[in-house]
């Protein structure tokens, strides 16, 4: 398999797998979305998919929380095991699956509430908190995580959809982080962002990496050069190629990688 | 008949004007369209819209005021002694003489001087008619020709369509903006009339409502009480019974279409609930009066209680059936419009579709729910047929729903229908319950509006 091939870092190497996902695919009714995909997530590191728009990367990412659950007609086969225990087995609930990967989507959407209501849904319906004062410190401890703590520590009861888009990202993010995932998944986070917005949550992403394992779809091949340690490639519905971001950017092996990190597909 | 077809040929011409500036702007430019400011079709519609605006404005006045003048013609025609009688006698022989220019009275002994005003009428009114012909024809024709002069390449004809198109949506919404200060005008006129017969203290405050007053001296009437509060209990009782029956199975089943059921079961179901709405009120007035009542005068037989046959339950429950679609087609459209992105975040951080639904969506589509409420409230303060025919008609200032009740609107039918004198308390007071019935939902509106708006949570 790709992922043994040899590395220069070695800390990459050394993590746990985290989620490790065999022969999955997607079919929406009879349409196949996506064959066949094989692929590991290491804890402590950024995985990024990368590749064209309708290549189903972001139908794969919906997959590792059960979102394509919501979505009707829509039918996972394979296998995703977290923690040892695959995700589509019977007796996992995908409720409480979700708590545990949390997910961060392509455009900002905050609840219509307060800023700090948007932190606290999350804790709150999942009994994460038994009073008011560990509500206050889950809410703190998850702005200050997304490093917004210090923009909105002062109003902390207005709607969240009053702030930058920008901020509103970084506000889903904690909300994501507020009930402790072990997983977080972002569907093109910063595609509606600005470059500023841009940099700060990448900056995040790799502070986040201390904690959490994340997988992050993205269009920008910059983006996943700078935020990810692996990398996967998805065309047409297949995993391509995958490894150490350095590898797939420097020497991809499949010309198809080639073609597309080089501006030549897409 | 003859308005019909002067409209025909006004639009003719209309379309007459369209062509000629259209062809003209075309022509100014040996047909290169590209270098005129605006297109074709603006300098028609700017040619168009010169001919039939003026023509309609003069077929307007001319229509409305066209028999009062034929009229105070006739009547400088009449006898020095005619003239002297009253309004009312003058208008009787103005009538006669129109039906006899109609044709209407064919009888052989008419008096000659009548024959003679007939003709003269039936003169005016073919000189009117011919006048009205020529000249809005003639005024279309001068605004076709005024307007066709401007025609120019660089004209900005496009500009000045649209400024005539804008005066068109602005008078349009002042005639509705009239309309309403009009009703509200009439109502105060009217009911202050009645405040000056009977206080306003004793209208607002009195718990005996009993309008029926005797018309002669040896007539049995009441002493014609205008206590108006049981009018309005009745009004509030019914109103919440309906509501009752009507807000959570509106509200749950726009819920269940919207969130739960498939798109194939929503889209038969939707349509067959609105139905519910499309059902003449007067139908679920007699199925109100002759199945419900009833059957809960059986039912509360069998359990003891005294129930009248004509009770506020009856009629609160069927008026609730049929203002449920107001609620849940209304309910379920705001509740499609949350965006799917909110039930996406909420599901991601692993909220339980329930959850979802309480939590995000219902708070998200808050305002538009207690809008699809107001309306059903108003609906149900404003419904008359169904307590007409299954509530009774005598004001009872009561709470208790078994008993027949009355509404505010039931009155006002029954003061103003039949034969009616416009100067009694009777019938002023129709007027005056409109006029509370007016504020009171005037005062509903404005608090639901504040509620909504500071309670509403907004997303983009």
């Amino acid at each position: 398999m790709s992922l043994d091939q040899p590395v220069n870092d070695s800390e990459i190497m050394e993590t746990e797998i985290k989620v490790s996902a065999r022969g999955v695919g997607v079919f929406y009714g009879e349409a196949n979305a996506l064959r066949d995909v094989d692929i590991d997530f290491r804890q402590h590191q950024v995985t990024s998919l990368i590749g064209p728009s309708g290549c189903g990367k972001s139908t794969f990412l919906r997959c590792l929380n059960r979102m394509n659950d919501t979505v009707d007609g829509c039918r996972v086969v394979g296998s995703i095991v977290l923690d040892g225990q695959n995700i589509y087995s019977k007796d996992v609930d995908p409720v409480e699956l979700r708590a545990r990967v949390g997910m961060v989507f392509q455009k900002p959407n905050p609840f219509p509430k307060s800023i700090y209501d948007n932190i606290g849904y999350g804790p709150r319906i999942h009994g994460m908190a038994t009073n008011k004062t560990e509500m206050d410190e889950i809410v703190e401890s998850s702005l200050k995580l997304a490093g917004l703590w210090d923009e909105v520590k002062d109003r902390l009861d207005e709607p969240g959809t009053g702030l930058s888009g920008g901020q509103q990202q970084r506000l889903c993010i904690a909300r994501a982080i507020a009930v402790a995932p072990e997983v977080i998944l972002m569907d093109e986070p910063c595609s509606a962002l600005d470059p500023i917005a841009t940099a700060k949550i990448e900056e995040l992403i790799d502070e986040l990496r201390q904690n959490y394992t994340i997988v992050i779809v993205t269009h920008s091949m910059q983006q996943a050069a700078r935020v990810s340690q692996r990398t996967a490639f998805f065309h047409l519905g297949n995993l391509v190629e995958q490894g150490d971001t350095e590898q797939i950017f420097t020497n991809p092996v499949d010309d198809r990688t080639q073609s597309y990190i080089t501006g030549r597909i897409g | 008949m003859n308005t019909l077809l002067l409209i025909i040929a006004l639009l003719a011409m209309t379309t007459l004007a369209y062509h000629v500036g259209r062809k003209r702007a075309l022509a100014s430019v040996g047909g290169n369209g590209h270098l005129l400011h605006s297109l074709p079709s603006y300098h028609g519609a700017y040619v168009a819209l010169w001919c039939i605006l003026p023509a309609a404005i003069i077929v307007f006045f001319w229509l409305s005021s066209e028999n009062a003048i034929i009229n105070s013609m006739m009547v400088s025609s009449l006898s020095l002694e005619q003239q002297d009688l009253s309004t009312a006698e003058i208008n009787l022989i103005l009538s006669e003489i129109r039906n006899i220019a109609s044709g209407a009275i064919r009888s052989t002994n008419i008096d000659e001087t009548k024959l003679a005003l007939a003709d003269r009428y039936g003169e005016l009114q073919f000189l009117s008619t011919a006048g009205l012909i020529v000249v809005t024809m003639g005024i279309g024709a001068m605004g076709l020709l005024y307007s066709r002069r401007f025609i120019a390449p660089r004209f900005r004809a496009r500009r000045w369509v649209e400024r005539m198109v804008m005066g068109l949506l602005i008078a349009c919404s002042i005639i509705a903006i009239l309309t309403t200060i009009g009703i509200v005008l009439s109502l105060l006129f009217e009911a202050s009339r009645f405040f000056t017969k009977v206080s306003p203290i004793e209208f607002l405050f009195g718990l005996h409502w009993s309008p029926q007053t005797a018309l002669r001296a040896d007539q049995v009437g009441s002493t014609g009480a205008f206590g108006a509060v049981p009018v309005f209990a009745g009004t509030l009782l019914i109103t919440i019974i309906a509501m009752i029956v009507a807000v959570p199975i509106g509200l749950l089943s726009a819920i269940y279409m919207a969130e739960y059921a498939t798109p194939h079961f929503r889209s038969v179901v939707k349509p067959l609930l609105e139905i519910l709405a499309g059902v003449p009120t007067v139908v679920y007035g007699f199925f109100a009066a002759l199945t419900v009542g009833p059957f809960i005068r059986d039912l509360g037989e069998s359990v003891g209680l005294n129930v009248a046959s004509e009770s506020a339950l009856a009629a609160g429950l069927v008026m609730g059936i049929m203002i449920i679609p107001f609620v849940s087609s209304l309910s379920d459209d705001v509740i499609n419009a949350v965006p799917q992105s909110l039930r996406d975040g909420a599901f991601a951080m692993g909220a339980t579709k329930s959850e979802t639904i309480r939590q995000i969506i219902i708070p998200a589509a808050l305002p538009g729910i207690v809008g699809s409420i107001l309306l059903a409230v108003s609906r149900a303060i404003g419904e008359t047929m169904i307590v007409v025919m299954a509530a009774g008609l005598s004001a009872n200032f009561t709470a208790n729903p078994f008993e027949a009740v009355t509404t505010v609107t039931v009155q006002i039918v029954t003061l103003l229908v039949g034969d009616q004198e416009f100067d009694s308390a009777k019938t002023l007071a129709a007027f005056a319950l409109g006029l509370i019935l007016f504020i009171v939902t005037l005062i509903l509106n404005v608090i639901a509006l504040t509620v909504v708006r500071k309670y509403r949570e907004k997303y983009d």
